[in-house]
């Protein structure tokens, strides 16, 4: 078990484990609208899955928000 | 610039302010911003804005008034439906200050007049209600070397973030707009009106200590907050070098208007509206 945080938050973990599976560990409920930085270093979506956090790390979700009740909206 | 007897007591709140005084109301006087978007975030920076004495205010949207703003748009009032937003919006700031000057431009903000509209302003303000718009204002802003403010708001939460040029900007935290299929649809979004005041309070704010140089601006900070437990927190950034648009080797050259599917008949036309 090791020391992270998530959000500013302490939480236990076995790690290593990789930006992806933080993600699902933390049951973020849409991933696809979240980017992330490890220890205020912004990662890419194609590297979440090969990023491993070890302990001490610091990662935060920062999620996509629009506006009101209209950002249904998709891009190409 | 010399105030008048009524403008030194209309202002005198600020020129109370040591770190303001009579110099930094010039500052604010004499400063042009463009807001865009007259909407949930439009709304509070525009009044606030207009009540500080900002010189000239650009007011950006495309769209008419509609009965579901009024819930959180506030300078929009019930007799105001099916009027051009831009107008209705004027009309409350010329009656809040006639000192400010308003230019309005009933339209969408895209990426053939970005630059066009830009130029003519000191600051942007990024109210808008989608990635699309968010991204294009972003890209546009860091060609032209514009500091703008970020504004974002779902459901119970904000975020926003300032940037100047050099500073990281929205593509430095978020890089690309979100997959299609990851945007929530419209059943799912939905907002507390009283955020929509509460970021874009903050982001006026912002503003007159961009003008005034008072403090410390909401630079390589994305500042977030969740109205459920009004907890508040600001989460550090900085320039990425491996940004698509301000990096070491930026891929985005021009700007685009990246496509928006519509998830009903007022989505489309409601653009520009958080």
């Amino acid at each position: 078990m090791g020391l992270i945080k998530v959000n500013d938050k302490p939480q236990e973990v076995n790690l290593p484990k990789s930006v992806s599976e933080i993600i699902l560990q933390n049951k973020v409920v849409q991933p696809g609208m979240v980017s992330v930085q490890l220890n205020g270093e912004f990662v890419l979506r194609e590297d979440f899955d090969t990023t491993f956090l070890k302990e001490g790390d610091e990662i935060d979700f920062l999620y996509f928000m629009g506006g009101g009740s209209k950002s249904c909206l998709t891009v190409r | 610039m010399d105030f008048t007897d009524e403008q030194i007591q209309r202002y005198s709140r600020h020129i109370l302010l040591q770190d303001v005084g009579v110099e930094g109301q010039e500052k604010i006087s004499q400063a042009k911003v463009l807001i865009i978007g007259a909407g949930g975030l439009g709304a509070p920076v525009a009044l606030y804005l207009a009540a500080a004495g900002i010189g000239t205010i650009g007011i950006i949207d495309g769209d008419v008034v509609d009965l579901s703003n009024l819930q959180r748009q506030i300078i929009h009032f019930t007799e105001d439906v099916d009027k051009p937003k831009v107008f209705s919006a004027r009309e409350k700031i010329n009656r809040l200050n006639p000192d400010v000057k308003v230019v309005t431009y009933q339209t969408l903000f895209t990426a053939e007049n970005a630059l066009d509209i830009i130029k003519n302003y000191d600051f942007i303000v990024d109210g808008t209600d989608n990635f699309p718009v968010k991204f294009l204002i972003n890209d546009a802003c860091v060609f032209a070397g514009k500091p703008f403010s970020h504004g974002g708001i779902l459901r119970f939460e904000g975020q926003t973030f300032t940037h100047v040029p050099g500073t990281a900007c929205y593509r430095c935290f978020f890089y690309a707009p979100p997959p299609a299929n990851a945007v929530p649809t419209c059943s799912q979004a939905g907002v507390l009106g009283a955020i929509a005041g509460m970021l874009g309070t903050i982001q006026a704010a912002e503003v007159l200590k961009y003008f005034t140089g008072v403090g410390e601006l909401l630079t390589n900070r994305l500042l977030t907050f969740n109205a459920k437990t009004m907890e508040f927190r600001t989460i550090k950034g900085k320039k990425n070098h491996k940004c698509p648009v301000c990096g070491d080797h930026p891929t985005v050259k021009e700007l685009v208007d990246y496509e928006q599917a519509t998830c009903d008949i007022q989505s489309r036309k409601n653009h520009t509206n958080s």
